[in-house]
């Protein structure tokens, strides 16, 4: 019986976590006029979500298109195939790993950050504070970080993507002896602008924003205790790990369902 | 106020590189800069088996690339594969007997679309038909006739 009443109270805080989800994003998508007409303000986040996060991506995107490269060279040579390295470490790139790494290691560097500081904000009952004067928190605090992510994730993914391929070209062509004209051609003979570059911008776009969300949610939704907004930091961490990958799932079916 | 210097300096530099880094993925790693040339004409060949030639797949010409395959549609009426060819408008002194062959880049590589072209003094012009076409080589075809023909020469 304690079964079934845990299910049922579960669904319906699930449920009521969902509504309150959802309503906070349309309180996020109302502030944005006020935002656009501020811009320093989605300046100041830019910066903190964004170039904060710029030498973790580069760097990160530099190793793993390094990994992929000789990984790669491993398995094509032993089929005599090394010329097409480029294709598999740029597909690879542009179409997954690219949209997806950068934005888990998004959600790690810059979700926590924003969870956690709205959290400490609403613990210090600074958000109270500005709704005593009159200033809507959402607009004011939350929907500048929203923006910010959203603008930032398809940025730092195309460059993970790029610097992984000179990562891969490095290690293919520098070190192991991989021709570097036919790893450029092969490259773009076989990806293709739309299907693939495109799709990946839009999975990017797709990440970063569910991960503002979630994060930002995470944050304003957290109870004002310390014990309270370090839970919602690692829900923010997880959760966002497990919509990216989960989506991705989706989105990869449904963009190249079809080849 | 330099501080907030500093960090709009800081943010012009990441959106420059951040859209730099789609640049390079737009112009530089997919086929994006091949598109721009769009000016081509468009010609036909019929195959009596195209075998596995797909929509974009290369043609060339002395192995150099000049266009790629536009469609490929089965013929009701003569049962052939009709197989349409864009070729970039830079190259438009093919002769009219041409020859188009489908093959096989090294043994188990794409397939792509060879032009061979002949003597004639008059050129393939938009919507032209290539008359002389060679079917792709059917690797299970080959081993068939190849077994086929050991066993006879067993039997003499």
């Amino acid at each position: 019986m304690d079964f079934i009443e845990n299910l049922g109270s579960g669904t319906r805080a699930s449920f009521n976590k969902l509504g309150r989800g959802t309503h906070f994003l349309i309180q996020i998508f109302s502030g944005v006029i006020s935002v656009l007409l501020r811009p320093r303000l989605l300046l100041k986040q830019m910066y903190s979500v964004g170039v904060m996060s710029f030498l973790i991506i580069t760097i990160s995107g530099l190793f793993v298109g390094m990994v992929l490269g000789l990984q790669g060279y491993y398995t094509l040579s032993d089929f005599g195939a090394e010329e097409t390295l480029g294709v598999m470490v740029a597909a690879s790139l542009v179409r997954e790993l690219g949209p997806v790494v950068s934005a888990l290691l998004f959600a790690g560097r810059a979700g926590s950050a924003l969870t956690a500081e709205i959290g400490l904000m609403k613990a210090t009952e600074q958000l109270s504070g500005m709704e005593m004067m009159a200033i809507d928190p959402v607009k004011r605090i939350v929907t500048p970080r929203f923006l910010a992510g959203l603008i930032s994730m398809p940025l730092l993914a195309g460059l993970f993507s790029a610097v992984g391929i000179m990562g891969g070209q490095i290690v293919g062509c520098g070190l192991l002896g991989v021709d570097e004209g036919a790893y450029w051609a092969q490259m773009q003979s076989n990806i293709d602008f739309y299907d693939d570059i495109i799709n990946g911008v839009i999975k990017s776009i797709v990440f970063g924003f569910v991960t503002s969300w979630i994060a930002l949610f995470e944050g304003y939704d957290s109870i004002p205790t310390s014990e309270g907004v370090s839970r919602a930091t690692t829900r923010t961490v997880v959760n966002s790990a497990f919509t990216i990958l989960g989506l991705d799932f989706i989105l990869t079916a449904l963009m190249f369902g079809d080849h | 106020m330099q501080h907030t210097r500093n960090q709009d300096t800081l943010v012009g530099l990441f959106v420059a590189s951040g859209i730099a880094g789609l640049f390079f993925l737009a112009m530089h790693v997919s086929n994006l800069s091949s598109f721009t040339d769009e000016d081509s004409y468009t010609i036909t060949a019929k195959f009596e088996n195209s075998g596995g030639l797909k929509v974009k797949s290369p043609v060339s010409a002395a192995g150099v690339k000049i266009g790629k395959v536009t469609s490929i549609t089965f013929d009701p009426k003569t049962y052939k594969s009709v197989v349409q060819l864009s070729i970039n408008s830079k190259y438009n002194t093919l002769p009219d007997d041409t020859t188009a062959s489908v093959f096989t880049a090294g043994l188990l590589g794409e397939q792509y679309v060879n032009l061979e072209p002949g003597g004639s003094d008059t050129f393939l012009k938009k919507g032209g038909e290539i008359e002389i076409t060679q079917s792709a080589i059917i690797l299970e075809k080959a081993i068939g006739q190849f077994l086929f023909k050991s066993a006879a020469e067993e039997k003499k």
